[in-house]
């Protein structure tokens, strides 16, 4: 008699996987090193840091429903602009994907038992865990109020509690480095017998590249937010101009960093949407290594555009022209993903499903977010769009947007693979209408109203931009409604949901090739790989067999 | 094979995978720590360029013989435990501790010597910010050079004792028999380390004290 199988009360395909095995109790889970309990803590703990960003971000939209004061006071709001955007940046959108999906998912792609380093990996969650309540401890002693940019020299300055802000932020940079540093050394030594570089799934590619960024560029940003709490606290004058420090040089520093920061979240996306056009068109990727390298080529010429995010900062028109030529070549590299991806889509075999309405939502706000971002590497036109509520649509639609999409498309790719168990399609559909119209209903009409003039991290505003802040504050309520549907099904169908079986999609993505929920060691014999993934055209590669004993189905 | 069996983590093939494994992840470690410290050189680049006048008259204020000597201190440390890593690879665990051992007084030494130098600064009011009260250089390039050189032999003297506590540890556990001819990565990687401690010193020298 199998242990495990009897231990187990869960009907589940697969009778013993890292659920039920070894062991099933609390301690298990939080001295676990297995890379796929580190990754579902990390997607618990993350999404947590979600809803806590996105109720400040509805504090934010109520108090602009009118021009005056509606529920708080000014400095408040400025704390509440400031909590959302960290709490969504260091909390969410750089950790989820990466640290989330991609723990869990990296070894199973690449056949490996495990990431090279499990007890790092451990480590890093919980220094994940430790930044988090620093910077937690900081907003309740009464927040920061300086943006998540902590521009100098008011954030020296400031009276709000900004370092232990600043020292969470710092201390989530290592984890995301440890992070970063097992993804690389784990695909260059992990992958199984067979699995060249040209076969590695474009999901691995690009987490691949998110983990250079995240070395290279992390560290900087660690020393220049340590420099701002040490200025604050002490006052050493590096970056204060009372003392002959350069103000300007603490955004060169932070935006070494925190511009590719942005492909820190932009491409762990895109290797989600490279993953389910694939399994949800039945094709192979259209080009493959034009897919690949470009998530190479978007980490390179990131490192050498920061200048643009400093237009108006005093640096020289030449330096402006170079900065925003350079820009200009990462809309190549993502251009070309976008015609690869939808090419893929020419003649493929569509299962019209919630990753894929979420996959078309990610398009959409790609595109339009990237075009709008090649508008403003315009130095001529960012001149009159800097600090409007123009770029705060831009960036939440290229970033925001583009991520939450393949948050949520890998959500209910992959659930059936972490849970076994089935979302609802219908409902799946309703939230995603919802979540998509909200979006583009919450951040349209910033467009316009940052082309008429409002700044962004205004507390009031004149009386002609209060219709569009009404409609703004609409769609931000839809955009919530449908995520608060996405959570309660998801919920419930951890508990209540269909059983999924091995491979509910007939994907031919390598992590499909082993039951799920996957066992603990993942394959029970290391795998051999004698083709690419979602290979659809190949015979003879069915889903794996039925596991025995049968399932239990839940009722 | 007893060393596969006794050092090969369940998830890796073979002991080679792993040694391999190991070395690529210190060595991108190492890179982050060198970008680290890069910040702050980039830093101290930029108001060079801004205040040259006082960042000279403030570096020539600095004792530069106790750097020098210091910088002879940790060039012998480094050796001392490029030594005990070759001990290591021979399986001889003593010899390995001893040497270690020898590092970490050399790198008390430095300490030391940093810190009466640390002393003189603060007997001298040559201290970053608002607290510098030295009228040895004018303007506001002097408190600026203090506050960068206190950040950047700060962070190396901080790297200085992690680097120690490493040695420490891999010494006293190879004194244990820990490790064997056939495996010692361990021993390798914290040598790599200490290495890259004395690395930075050697560029920090010539930045700070010499031009």
């Amino acid at each position: 008699m199998n242990p495990s199988l009897a231990r187990s009360e869960v009907p589940v395909w697969n009778p013993r996987n890292y659920l039920n095995s070894p062991e099933t109790g609390l301690k298990s889970w939080l001295l676990t090193q297995d890379h796929k309990r580190i990754g579902v803590m990390f997607l618990v703990a993350t999404t947590i840091a979600f809803a806590l960003g996105g109720v400040f971000a509805l504090l934010i939209r109520i108090e602009l429903l009118t021009p005056g004061p509606t529920i708080m006071s000014a400095q408040t709001y400025n704390r509440m602009f400031t909590l959302h955007g960290v709490v969504m940046i260091f909390l969410f959108m750089i950790p989820a994907i990466p640290s989330g999906f991609g723990n869990f998912l990296v070894p199973l792609m690449i056949g490996a038992k495990d990431v090279a380093f499990p007890k790092l990996n451990l480590l890093s969650f919980y220094v994940y865990v430790a930044g988090a309540l620093i910077a937690l401890f900081g907003m309740i002693q009464g927040g920061a109020d300086t943006g998540w940019t902590f521009y100098t020299p008011y954030s020296t300055t400031t009276i709000t509690k900004v370092v232990p802000v600043l020292l969470g932020a710092f201390i989530l940079g290592f984890s995301s480095i440890l992070t970063g540093l097992n993804f690389i050394v784990t695909t260059h030594t992990m992958r199984a017998p067979g699995l060249h570089w040209t076969r590695l799934p474009l999901f691995v590619w690009s987490i691949y590249a998110t983990s250079v960024i995240q070395i290279l560029a992390t560290p900087v940003l660690g020393m220049s937010l340590l420099l701002v709490a040490v200025e604050h606290a002490f006052g050493w004058g590096i970056f204060d101009p009372a003392r002959g420090g350069d103000p300007v040089l603490f955004q060169h520093f932070f935006w070494f960093y925190s511009h590719p920061a942005v492909y820190i979240m932009v491409l762990p996306a895109m290797a989600v949407i490279s993953e389910v056009v694939c399994a949800f068109s039945r094709k192979n990727i259209f080009g493959y290594k034009a897919v690949a390298y470009s998530s190479l080529g978007i980490a390179f010429v990131g490192f050498f555009t920061w200048g643009h995010h400093m237009f108006v900062s005093g640096q020289s028109a030449f330096n402006g022209g170079v900065f925003g030529v350079l820009s200009m070549f990462v809309g190549i590299f993502t251009a070309i993903k976008v015609f690869n991806w939808t090419a893929t889509l020419y003649r493929g075999s569509i299962l019209f499903a919630t990753p894929f309405a979420y996959f078309v939502g990610f398009l959409f706000f790609l595109v339009f977010g990237g075009m709008t971002g090649i508008a403003l590497a315009t130095v001529s036109l960012d001149v009159h769009w800097h600090d409007t509520y123009f770029i705060v649509a831009h960036f939440h639609f290229i970033m925001v947007g583009a991520t939450l999409m393949a948050f949520l498309a890998a959500l209910h790719y992959w659930f059936p693979k972490i849970a076994g168990k089935r979302l609802p399609e219908g409902w799946g559909l309703v939230a995603a209408v919802m979540i998509i119209l909200g979006f583009n209903f919450t951040f349209i009409p910033q467009f316009l109203l940052g082309n008429e003039g409002m700044p962004r991290r205004y507390f009031s505003y004149p009386e002609k931009f209060w219709p569009l802040n009404v409609a703004s504050t609409a769609g931000a309520s839809v955009l919530a409604l449908g995520l608060v549907i996405v959570l309660v099904y998801t919920l419930v169908a951890l508990k209540w949901g269909p059983i999924a079986g091995s491979n509910p999609w007939n994907s031919r993505g390598f992590e499909w090739d082993t039951p799920s929920p996957p066992p603990p060691e993942n394959y029970e014999t290391t795998p051999v790989y004698t083709h690419g993934p979602h290979q659809y055209d190949l015979p003879g590669v069915e889903t794996p067999p039925a596991a025995t004993p049968e399932p239990k189905h839940a009722s | 094979m007893p060393a596969n069996t006794t050092y090969l983590a369940h998830h890796f093939e073979s002991l080679e995978k792993q040694t391999y494994a190991a070395r690529l992840g210190m060595w991108l470690f190492l890179a982050t720590e060198v970008l680290l410290f890069t910040a702050l050189f980039a830093g101290y680049g930029v108001y060079r360029y801004l205040y040259p006048e006082a960042f000279r008259e403030a570096s020539r204020g600095l004792e530069t013989w106790i750097g020098f000597v210091n910088t002879l201190v940790l060039v012998t440390s480094s050796f001392t435990v490029a030594m005990g890593l070759e001990r290591a690879t021979r399986g001889d665990g003593r010899g390995t501790r001893l040497l270690f051992g020898a590092s970490i007084l050399l790198a008390v030494l430095f300490l030391g010597l940093k810190a009466v130098e640390y002393t003189h600064h603060f007997h001298a009011g040559e201290l970053p910010g608002r607290f510098y009260t030295s009228d040895a250089v004018q303007g506001p390039g002097g408190p600026i050079f203090f506050a960068l050189y206190f950040l950047i032999t700060g962070l190396h003297a901080i790297h200085v004792v992690i680097g120690m506590t490493v040695l420490a540890v891999i010494g006293w556990r190879a004194g244990r028999g820990a490790y064997a001819a056939e495996y010692h990565v361990p021993v390798e990687l914290g040598a790599l380390y200490w290495h890259l401690v004395d690395l930075i010193w050697i560029f920090v020298f010539p930045l700070i004290y010499l031009i």
